[in-house]
């Protein structure tokens, strides 16, 4: 029993960090109707400029942190209008496979900058606190805790700002959008800036949780993915739900299985929600 | 001077020409139909005002100046509003959020008026925080002409508004467009409830297969045998 809540603590720590990941695709999705592959290694583009601010050049990590997450964004706005903006009127899969190309791309670069091996924001090692017989580590708190603020904070845009509205009108109906003077373009760039703090949160969270390593975003994109489609592609709180799921369903079947098959885990949970409910868990798009 | 001016237009949807020289003209404070059988290109005239199709040859000018390639974004700034057929509501966004992204491009105070779009459709009122999706047919119809009402614009695009909608509703609508027509607000309007409309419209349009093939008075096209036959059911 103990044991299954402390896998199901450790879930909710992995699901935050994924939540935060599919948040941003699920939005991507939402305006420009595209799958976009890179976002895992936006993630670790995030994680290594977090690096960079925190051990490179010495900054505080409450500074690092936010500096990196900007610079995301300003990566994620700058790959939208160089090259997805191209691609705007074509065919949905050749942006598929340019954000695809794309990921080839980012990952390779981190590779070639900061070498192939594991980096670390701080060695040695965290004891855990202990409550009772659970185990929590300081960091779990803190990454939980940044991705809720985080969630709040997209709320409070979604709900509270005109561009934040504009941005759910243009998802739910492009063309009234436009009727009704929203200049797109300007959507599609505030977007990828929310996608890529987003990712570069959940790059950064994912490597205080495990280490920094040129894939390790490429590597949770499956789980990302999964997340945004079980909670209904396009629909940024159903991403919430869904990286929840995967989340915790990935850390408790390691009860079951070797936790080497855990991103088999989301595969499976993906492929019976596409089968059985494809529009996500949290209810119908209308 | 004409508020609107369709000039001789052309074009469709990348394809064969679907408006083939299409004239139409709306005054100030004006109420003018189009009516014409399905198919006739009725939506694609009005789409053409807000750059939603490709204009192969002709012109649109509003109050003189030439909009005929703006981009679809910049045409509300002028003051035309457009309500479409179908698809004219934000179902995920509540009813004040639908009101509120109508008024998206003014930058004065507009908070007086959502209490007149609420006066003149009482049922939104109470349902402002519902998502629009979750309205019925009448009560979507009233978000999409309140949104479109949030502008106060100079001209309203109203395309098929009593589609699909009962009697009693259609009654209601007609008297809406009536109502915000007196507020000195122009209103181009398709209808397929033909005598009706053409009986609170100053002037009307019949197309067919993307011309023009009628254009009169709103009495005298009720009046008229060829349209009474093909329209308003014998
Ligand atoms: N998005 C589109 N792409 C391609 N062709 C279209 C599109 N919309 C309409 N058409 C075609 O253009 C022609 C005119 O359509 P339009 O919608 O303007 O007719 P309408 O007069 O409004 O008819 P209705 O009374 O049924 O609303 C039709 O042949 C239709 O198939
Ligand atoms: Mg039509």
């Amino acid at each position: 029993m103990i044991e299954l809540i402390q896998l199901v603590l450790y879930g909710v720590v992995l699901g935050s960090i994924i939540t935060l990941g599919a948040i941003g695709v699920s939005l991507v999705f939402g305006i420009l109707r595209f799958a976009h592959f890179a976002h895992g290694d936006m993630m670790t583009l995030g994680a290594y400029f977090a690096f960079v601010g925190y051990v490179t050049i010495g900054l505080p990590f409450w500074l690092a942190f936010p500096v990196a997450a900007a610079a995301a964004a300003g990566v994620a706005v700058l790959i939208d209008q160089t090259i997805y903006k191209r691609l705007r009127r074509s065919d949905p899969v050749i942006l598929l496979i340019s954000a695809f190309g794309m990921a080839l791309i980012l990952r390779s670069l981190v590779q070639i900058i900061w070498g192939p091996s594991n980096l670390v924001y701080a060695s040695g090692i965290q004891l855990p606190i202990r409550i009772g017989d659970l185990r929590i580590k300081e960091d779990h708190f803190y990454i939980v805790g940044g991705a809720l603020v985080l969630v709040i904070g997209l709320h409070l845009f979604l709900t509270r700002t005109t561009m934040g509205k504009a941005m759910r009108a243009m998802a739910d109906n492009v063309d009234l959008a436009r009727i009704s003077g929203v200049n797109t373009e300007k959507v599609v760039i505030w977007t990828w800036v929310i996608a890529g703090v987003m990712a570069a949160a959940a790059g950064i969270f994912l490597a205080m949780d495990t280490r920094l390593h040129p894939v390790m975003g490429w590597r949770i994109l499956l789980s990302v993915f999964a997340a945004a489609i079980v909670g209904g592609i396009g629909r940024p709180y159903g991403a919430i739900a869904g990286g929840m799921v995967i989340g915790i369903s990935e850390e408790v079947s390691t009860l079951f299985i070797n936790p080497s098959y855990k991103a088999a885990v989301s595969f499976a949970i993906l492929v019976a929600v596409l089968i059985y409910k494809p529009t996500g868990i949290v209810g119908a798009r209308r | 001077m004409s508020l609107l001016a369709i000039e001789d237009l052309y074009g469709g949807y990348g394809g064969a020409d679907i408006l083939s020289g299409v004239r139409l003209t709306v005054d100030p404070g004006e109420i003018v139909v189009i009516i014409g059988p399905n198919g006739a290109g009725k939506s694609t005239a009005m789409k053409s005002v807000f750059g939603l199709i490709t204009v192969r040859q002709g012109r649109i000018t509003f109050d003189g100046k030439d909009i005929t390639r703006l981009p679809t974004q910049q045409i509300v700034r002028h003051g035309i509003c457009y309500v479409p057929q179908t698809n004219n509501v934000f179902t995920s966004l509540t009813v004040h959020e639908n009101l509120e992204m109508g008024a998206y491009v003014r930058r004065d105070n507009y908070a007086g008026q959502f209490d007149k779009v609420y006066d003149l459709f009482p049922p939104l009122r109470e349902r402002r925080n519902r998502p629009a999706g979750h309205l019925s047919g009448g009560q979507r119809q009233m978000v999409a002409m309140g949104r479109a009402l949030m502008m106060e614009p100079r001209l309203l695009l109203v395309d098929e508004p009593t589609a699909g909608l009962a009697p009693l509703f259609i009654d209601q609508i007609f008297q809406i467009v009536k109502d915000v027509n007196r507020l000195g607000i122009a209103v181009l309007m398709v209808e397929q409830n033909a005598k009706k409309a053409l009986a609170i419209a100053h002037r009307g349009y019949v197309l067919t297969l993307g011309r023009n093939r009628h254009e009169d008075t709103g009495p005298n096209l009720l009046a008229d045998r060829e349209v009474a036959e093909m329209f308003l059911g014998g």
